[in-house]
């Protein structure tokens, strides 16, 4: 019975190695040949070990879904009610929250989106170029440019952030999105650059050198040849920057200070502030709708995510 | 497979005085956005950044020299040193947990676990929305005096209507939680490096008679250390720049009595609620100074415990 539990999770897509790997795999085998109690250790040492996990997933998720439950349920029960059974579901909570704050939410998530648009056109575009001049062209300084992006990935941004406000302040643009996505066209998200560059290194030269045979230029050969080739780091490089700019709340909170501007962040942020004991329900069904694009980008985006965690981490 | 490498590098040496620089001007197209980030919005600022961190500025009066004060005056400032020490808190002590944690289910996971892409998403989950004010904001009712944290110790018999939140002992401890909640990113890393380890060396091992805590000790553990290391440089420097979290559970004030006033968010009050910008800025190197402190002492110690394929 054991053996067939393993084997069917040796079988399993995500695994590229799959069968028995550790002495238990092995333990098993001499099992047949009468060392039943010891097999039989083991299988309830694997039903524990299932209990476990999904004891922990059910406590890490637990707090989500009961969010997702209160902000179905009247303001009475919220905090007297812990389950997540919800039998009569309240929509009252989202009229109210979608209305509570100046604008409607919808206003909101408009500007996230506006925002979240344009910074994954812009990292998609202005990075994959760097990359492809770092993995690919021969140029002066490339090593002391190469090293210099990197270690910008390091550097807190804080000790950047007060002179662009500066910057952005003198130049009239607080509140308005150019702050939020002008660095976006200007490939200063030197975490995609190098996934760009690692994914362009993976490729082989034959196709450059053919195509470059052919009389294509370099901008032919990124554009038409390499760049359709890079698409599962493209998948990458948009899946997080939607994460990471819809999360975002530093430099929105900095930039954007006038209502009609506000994105989803600060406009929850608002919500805490005007919080009185009445409006846990409307703030709770708002998070949750902050929280939707979230839940459908994780669902068709994942396999881009583990792909990006696992080269950018990897290595 | 260093000497692989070396190997390459040798050839690439060799090869070296051929390639001249011959695409500089095609370089300069491709690079011409970073390029211009990288002046004006990167180094640019910095210089200037490192500037009026020896003023005083408020953006209002131009910037008047003051040499070291800034500096000066932030060993004497209790609420900087204050910042400082509960940044560390939560750094020194979220970050291995969260690791271990992640370890610890990447190796349970790994080990064939049925569901595994049910479990894997299921961990990565609150990664990802981890950084958002909605779970910033769930983590201060679930921690709140009638929240469900107090609910959750309620079946075990334990009665407190505390908030964890509103008291300045464990409110710090409550945006430790939420940083090692988010433990399934590190653990989708550990998964696709432990897939890399050849499985003959466990079957040796076996055959030897080593058991299953030997095998992760002799086995697992220094050849996934590049990893655990990697995770471990990077997750030091952004937890050192935990904001969000801190901001939204204290309103902004890092209250209560300073105990959740992280040091970023101790740095936006002084800069953009007081308009201190040159104290500000001196701050902002300050931190610099000490996230590249942190990681060059992770780089030394590195050495005893990081194993390199040899």
């Amino acid at each position: 019975m054991k053996r067939r539990a393993r084997l069917r999770s040796g079988a399993k897509r995500t695994r590229t190695q799959s069968g028995p790997r550790s002495a238990v795999d092995l333990g098993s085998g001499a099992g047949m040949n009468g060392n039943r109690s010891r097999a039989i250790a083991r299988t309830v040492g694997s039903v524990i070990k299932q209990i476990v996990v999904l004891l922990l997933a059910i406590v890490m998720l637990y707090p989500i879904l009961w969010m997702i439950a209160s902000s179905l349920r009247p303001q009475s029960e919220i905090f007297t009610n812990m389950g997540l059974v919800v039998t009569h579901p309240v929509w009252q909570n989202y009229v109210a929250g979608w209305n509570a704050l100046s604008y409607p939410f919808g206003r909101y998530i408009l500007n996230s989106l506006i925002i979240v648009v344009f910074a994954i056109i812009g990292n998609i575009l202005t990075c994959s170029m760097a990359a492809y001049a770092f993995a690919r062209l021969n140029f002066r300084f490339r090593g002391v440019l190469f090293g210099f992006m990197l270690l910008m990935l390091m550097v807190p941004i804080h000790v950047i952030v007060i002179p662009q406000y500066i910057m952005w302040n003198s130049l009239h643009l607080i509140n308005t999105f150019v702050p939020l996505i002008l660095p976006k066209f200007l490939a200063m998200d030197g975490f995609f650059t190098f996934l760009f560059y690692q994914f362009l290194r993976g490729l082989p030269h034959d196709l450059d050198e053919a195509a470059k045979l052919d009389g294509a230029g370099h901008i032919r050969i990124f554009f038409q040849i390499l760049l359709p080739l890079m698409k599962p780091a493209i998948g990458t490089c948009a899946v997080f920057t939607f994460i990471w700019t819809w999360n975002d709340f530093f430099s929105q909170l900095l930039y954007l200070t006038k209502p009609d501007m506000y994105t989803v962040p600060i406009a929850l942020r608002t919500f805490i502030d005007a919080q009185s004991q009445s409006s846990y329900g409307p703030m709770f069904a708002m998070s949750v709708v902050s929280l939707i694009p979230l839940f459908l980008v994780f669902t068709f985006g994942q396999k881009y995510l583990v792909q990006g965690i696992a080269t950018t981490g990897g290595k | 497979m260093s000497s692989f490498s070396e190997f390459g590098s040798l050839v690439k040496n060799r090869h070296k005085p051929k390639d001249k620089p011959t695409d500089t001007k095609v370089a300069l197209g491709f690079l011409a956005p970073w390029l211009i980030g990288a002046v004006c919005l990167s180094l640019i600022p910095m210089l200037y950044s490192l500037v009026i961190s020896f003023t005083k500025y408020n953006m209002i009066k131009p910037p008047q020299f003051v040499g070291l004060m800034n500096y000066r005056h932030m060993l004497a400032d209790p609420r900087f040193l204050n910042s400082l020490a509960v940044t560390l808190t939560y750094v020194i002590i979220s970050v291995p947990l969260q690791l271990v944690a992640a370890l610890a289910l990447a190796v349970l996971l790994d080990r064939g676990m049925r569901g595994l892409s049910f479990y894997r998403s299921a961990f990565y989950l609150p990664s990802m929305l981890g950084g958002s004010v909605a779970v910033a904001v769930l983590w201060k009712m679930v921690f709140g005096s009638d929240g469900l944290f107090n609910a959750f110790l309620g079946l075990f018999g334990i009665d407190t209507s505390m908030s964890w939140i509103a008291n300045p002992d464990t409110a710090n401890w409550t945006l430790i939680a939420l940083h090692i909640w988010q433990f399934g990113s590190p653990m989708v890393i550990f998964l696709a490096g432990l897939r890399q380890i050849p499985r003959e060396l466990y079957e040796a091992a076996s055959v030897d008679g080593a058991g299953t805590w030997r095998q992760f000790r002799s086995i697992t553990l220094p050849m996934l250390s590049p990893i655990i290391f990697f995770n471990l440089v990077m997750s030091v420097i952004n937890s050192f720049q935990t904001f969000t979290q801190a901001y939204v559970v204290s309103g902004g004030t890092g209250g209560p009595s300073d105990s959740t006033l992280f040091y970023t968010l101790y740095l936006y009050q002084q800069g953009f609620a007081s308009l201190r910008m040159g104290y500000a800025s001196a701050l902002a190197w300050i931190m610099v100074v000490i996230v590249a402190v942190l990681t060059g002492i992770n780089f030394a110690l590195s050495k005893f415990w990081v194993h390199y394929d040899d």
